[in-house]
């Protein structure tokens, strides 16, 4: 297939997914959030599915930040700005050492694949199956509350309530944070001095 | 001789009434249309969201525009700096030189080496591009104003959002611009590509520290997140922050040229080192949406800089003579006044970029750790004692705060004895041959 076509063929595909949701959108009763909802959380399936997938650790990363980034879009169509701001700083650094990590480790070949063993296939099958199981039983058995027409107001800035609780109510916890990270870059910066000579 | 369709239509175009008739047939046209219409445009154009998506549509010409004059202005002062002329051989003082610029963008090969990563290698420049268009959408680029056919005490805002975390928005969108170099680098298959990306990796994570800390710093006083409303205090008490924050400035401003890849923070490409650096294997319009990205980023970032230091609109750093006035012929005069300040900026990073050399590569990261980090947690520390005891709008208290720091800062470096940008204890000594 020449490359015109499969260029063709993604873009037909791609539309007939978007006029999927718009229908599925006319139905409801918001459209519009309805449909950027399905618009995100589909491309969140897929760039999901598409790690791990691909074969190749930095197409692997950089489908990470698909997922991350539909993650915060989701945020944001919940009126969670500062969620989605956070999601895409602290993840955004975080995606690119990962990448770094991928092309040190494949140094000798950059576009060297992953191979799974039969057994590691088996063993990651296994857990995969029991952590999906709890997941869609926590689904079925937990209680969904719903609060009707509970927009966030996006006057009150959600910075300062976040701070003042982090501060008070969750100090315990933050500052425990705070010393497993201090302990983290210490030794980092153990790791990483010069040798002596 | 037969007469083919397109002599015909050759005719038409040449002959000049026809062309007058045409344009004055849509003049006319379009003129009645929104005549016809406007009780139904009136409305429409008075809500907020119909301004954003005007402001969206102009927005984006505009960037695209000022990035065109960006390449003519750039390449004026690399002559002035120089002491050259510059291009001068298209159109008048060359003035049309972008225009053949983009010309040639066009119509050179597209080229895409055999053994790229083909579909990552086409993302990286629409990443570069997308990426450095968000942030344009929460620049406050007139303050509210009220146009003749609103209703009176309606106002629309001149940014295309105000969202309640902007500052972070703007973090947000600038971090993720890195991603476009590094798997430009990545993807290229060629070891010097791939060197700048990986440069670009850490030069990026390490140069957000100094970023965020200093941005901190004018947050923490302002006790807000919306540009709009840092303007308006600024505005409203009639001191800049810069006056308030000048060591906070520094940082981002250092941290800025950093985030832009700019010299000489340009490691990433490094053109006497690594070729061409991360868009070595780019030609031809790939090529220029990187450097679209990288101009609109540079006018984002210094957007950013004028809303949070130089009062945005704000006319004079000590008490303004612009009154508070939403009309529309002020509205257009604040934004003179912000698009001025703007491209002075824009005019500095460019006289920057030919006056300091690159940084090594240790040097660069020892700036950003050793230099920029420990002094943006001691503004921060001090900000925050400001704010505790409600001092943080005099001019006073916070300059004896930046001269107390800068000072300390300047004392332990000299009494550490370790040059910042020297050569670092671990490094072989320099064989100093026969001159």
């Amino acid at each position: 297939m020449s490359e015109n076509t499969q260029l063709l063929v993604f873009g037909l595909l791609a539309l007939l997914v978007l006029a999927l949701f718009a229908g599925i959108a006319l139905l409801s009763e918001k459209p519009v959030e309805t449909f950027v909802f399905y618009v995100f959380a589909g491309a969140m399936v897929l760039s999901s599915a598409a790690i791990v997938f691909s074969k190749n650790i930095v197409r692997s990363a950089t489908w990470l930040l698909g997922t991350l980034g539909s993650a915060a879009g989701l945020f944001l169509l919940l009126s969670a700005n500062y969620l989605a701001a956070i999601q895409l700083i602290v993840y955004a650094g975080g995606i690119l050492i990962l990448i770094v990590f991928g092309v040190m480790l494949t140094a000798k070949n950059p576009f060297l694949g992953f191979a799974a063993r039969p057994r590691e296939l088996l063993i990651a099958g296994v857990v995969g199956v029991v952590l999906f199981a709890g997941l869609v039983s926590v689904m079925f058995a937990g209680p969904w509350p719903q609060v009707p027409n509970a927009t966030p107001s996006s006057e009150v800035a959600p910075v300062h309530a976040i701070g003042t609780a982090l501060l008070t109510t969750y100090l315990v916890p933050f500052e425990i944070v705070s010393v497993l990270l201090l302990a983290v870059m210490i030794g980092a910066a153990y790791l990483a001095r010069p040798e002596k000579r | 001789m037969p007469d083919t369709p397109t002599k015909t239509y050759d005719l038409l175009l040449r002959r000049r009434s026809t062309l007058i008739i045409a344009a004055v047939g849509a003049a006319v046209l379009g003129g009645g249309l929104t005549l016809v219409l406007w009780p139904w445009i009136k409305p429409l154009l008075s809500a907020q969201s119909t301004f954003s998506i005007l402001l969206m549509v102009a927005g984006i010409g505009i960037l695209l525009s000022a990035f065109a004059i960006c390449t003519l202005a750039e390449r004026k002062i690399a002559g002035f700096v120089q002491d050259r002329r510059g291009p001068n051989r298209v159109g008048f003082w060359g003035l049309f030189q972008p225009v053949a610029d983009g010309l040639k963008f066009l119509l050179k090969e597209d080229f895409i080496p055999a053994r790229a990563d083909r579909p990552v290698f086409l993302l990286a420049p629409c990443i570069a591009l997308v990426v450095s268009l968000l942030g344009f959408a929460i620049i406050p680029w007139a303050g509210e104003i009220h146009w003749p056919w609103m209703p009176a005490g309606h106002t629309v805002s001149t940014q295309v959002a105000s969202i309640n975390v902007g500052v972070l928005y703007l973090l947000a969108t600038g971090s993720l611009s890195v991603y476009a170099v590094v798997l430009a680098g990545w993807a290229s298959n060629n070891k010097y590509a791939h060197f700048g990306g990986l440069r670009a990796t850490a030069q990026m994570l390490s140069y957000e520290v100094p970023l965020g800390l200093g941005l901190l710093c004018v947050l923490l006083a302002c006790g807000t997140l919306r540009l709009e409303e840092i303007v308006q205090q600024q505005a409203a008490s009639g001191v800049w922050n810069v006056f308030l924050h000048p060591l906070a400035f520094l940082l981002v401003l250092i941290s800025t040229f950093a985030e832009t890849n700019r010299t000489p923070f340009d490691l990433a490409e490094a053109e006497q080192e690594l070729v061409g650096g991360f868009h070595t294997e780019y030609s031809s319009m790939k090529f220029a949406m990187f450097f679209i990205g990288e101009y609109t980023h540079m006018i984002t970032a210094s957007a950013l800089m004028v809303a949070l230091f130089f009062g945005g609109w704000a006319p004079l750093p000590f008490g303004g003579f612009l009154a508070d006035s939403t009309a529309w012929g002020w509205a257009l005069v604040k934004f003179g006044i912000y698009a001025g300040k703007v491209s002075l900026f824009i005019g500095f990073f460019m006289l920057i970029r030919w006056t300091i050399p690159r940084f090594r590569f240790d040097q660069l990261m020892r700036l950003a750790w050793k230099g920029l980090v420990p002094i943006g947690m001691a503004m921060v520390v001090g900000s925050g004692v400001l704010v505790a005891l409600e001092r943080e709008r005099n001019v006073f208290w916070s300059l004896v705060v930046n001269v107390a720091l800068l000072s300390a800062a300047l004392g332990v470096a000299r009494l550490s004895k370790q040059e910042i940008t020297g050569r670092q204890a671990n490094m072989p000594e320099i064989e100093v041959g026969p001159v």
